[in-house]
């Protein structure tokens, strides 16, 4: 499934001040029935979000209109846990394309990239500060630059650089992804498929 | 010709490798490829939407687990969506000429215990699936890891992934584990220590002689809860154990076959000299049986011990406060003599037959607790079988125990097996995160043995005295 391009994106964010979320937070296992992948925003943080009567728990920050924008930030250790994509499709589904935190589970990482969302690791330090910006002001506007590797606060002007391979930024700044990178190779895989011969 | 001393990982991970892209990820082979109900589906739509065929349909197994019912399985499922899952496996499975392995069939059972109980699993492969206690497979000393849905696609239409190699990290524990303590101990021992995110970005390979002298199911419970550390996988260097659990096995090789293998796994170990990026040791004396507190597989404490202030572990408080509030504990409580309601023996951490035989060992002769609702849920049909042969379920039947039917069960709760909200359980699969075993679950994450000890007594209760 190829995917949106990612070049430059610039909005507020939403801030999750919390450590080690993992996937089964972001979406519960009882969500995890459908046979396409269609509608998990709808499920994203289920249970922080709802009650168990389907009510809105208002301390939840995807519950508080001030919080609103294409950027999650998240607390250290974000991603943890199970490896269902179903995480970062509910994400995506949501409507967020990248994830901040000071550090990122590797399974969680892949998928966010396969699925379009850009996870960026930015020192403590600087979550911190990107934390402290949204709380003086929720319209505070982050902008991440994948052609730079650039995270910028707008408000303090605050920037740090981030890392990614240059294959996968690449692919998320052209829209190519594995399949289509493996498909082109399959002469290549088989001859080395026959010589291993498993 | 001298070569540079290899570690185990490198050897298979090399031996893997079809291209490498500069400044990217290293395409990767698979040998191996496991897929169940849940994480396949929309890779099967994804490759019908790209025209695309299965490569080595031969190389992907297929088996039911995740989302099954552990009683009735004779009858039709009652959840419409999780029938409709199944039915997808099976179709997906029947059009593209992979084996399936649905409810019913007598291999049938949770996909990390049948593949090694099948002989599917071995030395120096490649082993993916969607789901993340692949690393259980690690304990042949293959690389194994959980994957997600766009990657289960790459591997059906390509038999590879795009994988950066991972950092390498050795744990080595030596000595002898004191009574009681089990595979299940050593690793919520090793992950305390490490905490939840201490090996993301590494992957390891277990030494030491507490693990030499480890049964493969012991070794598999290891290498299971790799991830829970953040460890893409774990592994554990072939040996006897190793190729005598193997040999016979149904899809093992035979004859020639197998003694051209079993040359080259004899091959898989690290190399004296080799370097690791991270290494760490422990000493066997200090483990004693464990439990968690909290709601991740980071907090964890021996039993006897009482709840870590915050203020002394490595990261924020806020998080550890509102970890300990779900859970309705307080710093510096004891574990021990806490309420239990719920017992869940089982999952791909805990639910083979050495697993059930330990169960037994502490409930013979006892009765289940009143207040207490268990459930007994063997890993496959052959391990349900083997309980039976050994005499094992004569022990849980005059307990007060029903022995249910193979799946993932309450582990995730997926199924009807949930815990309701604000009841406590003692579980011997693999996370104790927030909501994991039912909406509002409190999991404490420990051995079959201190789960049989909660299930007689009621309590958290040190099982070194009932044995």
């Amino acid at each position: 499934m190829a995917y949106d391009k990612f070049t430059t994106l610039t909005s507020s964010a939403v801030p999750l001040p919390i450590e080690n979320v993992d996937t089964d937070q972001i979406i519960p296992a009882r969500f995890l029935k459908a046979t396409k992948r269609e509608a998990f925003g709808e499920n994203l943080f289920r249970d922080w979000r709802y009650n168990s009567d389907d009510s809105p728990k208002q301390d939840f920050v995807l519950n508080n209109p001030i919080y609103s924008g294409k950027i999650l930030v998240g607390g250290n250790n974000f991603g943890s846990g199970s490896s269902r994509e179903h995480a970062a499709w509910a994400i995506y589904d949501y409507g967020f394309r990248c994830v901040v935190s000071s550090f990122f589970a590797d399974i969680f990482k892949n998928n966010a990239i396969n699925m379009g969302i850009l996870p960026v690791q930015v020192s403590p330090e600087f979550l911190i500060q990107i934390f402290s910006a949204i709380e003086l002001d929720p319209h505070t506007k982050i902008e991440v630059s994948l052609p730079n590797q650039a995270i910028v606060i707008q408000s303090t002007g605050a920037s740090e650089s981030f890392e990614i391979n240059g294959y996968k930024k690449n692919n998320l700044i052209n829209g190519f992804d594995d399949i289509d990178y493996l498909q082109a190779m399959k002469s290549e895989i088989s001859a080395f498929a026959t010589a291993r011969a498993v | 010709m001298s070569q540079m001393p290899s570690t185990l990982f490198d050897k298979v991970w090399d031996a893997h490798v079809v291209r490498k892209i500069e400044d990217g990820p290293d395409v990767f082979f698979i040998d191996r490829h496991f897929i169940h109900e849940v994480t396949s589906p929309v890779a099967f739509l994804g490759l019908e939407n790209r025209g695309l065929k299965v490569m080595y349909p031969e190389h992907t197994f297929a088996t039911a687990d995740h989302n099954t019912p552990t009683i009735n399985q004779h009858l039709p499922v009652g959840d419409p969506l999780s029938a409709n899952q199944l039915m997808a496996l099976e179709q997906n499975s029947a059009k593209y000429g992979i084996s399936h392995w649905g409810l019913g069939n007598p291999k049938n059972g949770i996909v990390h215990v049948v593949g090694p109980e099948n002989g599917i699993t071995l030395p120096g492969m490649t082993i993916v699936c969607g789901d993340s206690h692949t690393s259980t497979h690690g304990a042949f000393g293959a690389i194994a890891f959980g994957i997600g849905t766009s990657e289960v696609e790459m591997v059906l239409s390509s038999q590879c992934i795009m994988q950066p190699k991972p950092l390498k990290m050795r744990i080595n524990v030596n000595g002898s584990l004191g009574k009681a303590v089990t595979p299940k101990d050593v690793t919520l021992y090793i992950i305390s220590k490490l905490t939840t995110a201490g090996a993301t970005g590494y992957f390891v390979e277990y030494a030491g002689d507490v693990f030499e002298k480890m049964s493969m199911e012991g070794r598999m419970t290891v290498c299971n809860m790799s991830i829970e550390m953040g460890a893409r996988g774990g592994m554990i260097a072939p040996d006897e154990t190793t190729f005598s659990y193997i040999n016979g096995r149904e899809l093992a090789p035979k004859g020639a076959a197998w003694d051209k293998a079993l040359a080259y796994w004899k091959t898989l170990s690290t190399d004296a000299g080799a370097i690791f990026d991270k290494e760490y040791n422990f000493d066997a004396a200090d483990i004693e049986p464990m439990i968690t507190y909290g709601t991740n597989p980071g907090m964890g404490m021996g039993i006897s011990q009482s709840i870590p202030k915050g203020i002394d572990l490595k990261g924020g408080t806020a998080t550890y406060e509102k970890s300990l509030a779900y859970m309705g504990f307080q710093e510096k409580d004891q574990m021990i003599g806490k309420k239990v309601d719920f017992v869940f023996i089982g999952s791909c951490t805990n639910g083979r037959i050495e697993d059930f035989r330990a169960f037994a060992s502490i409930i013979k002769g006892r009765k289940k607790a009143e207040h207490v609702t268990a459930w007994i849920v063997p890993g496959s049909h052959i391990v349900e079988a083997q309980i039976k042969e050994e005499g094992i379920l004569d022990i849980l039947t005059d307990a007060g125990f029903l022995l249910r039917q193979p799946g993932c069960s309450a582990c995730l709760a997926m199924n009807d097996d949930k815990v309701p909200a604000g009841k406590y359980a003692v579980s011997t699969s693999n996370r104790n995160f927030e909501g994991r075993q039912g909406p509002g679950s409190r999991t404490m994450l420990a051995s079959p043995l201190v789960a049989a000890a909660a299930a007689v007594t009621g309590y958290v209760t040190d099982p070194r005295e009932l044995m």
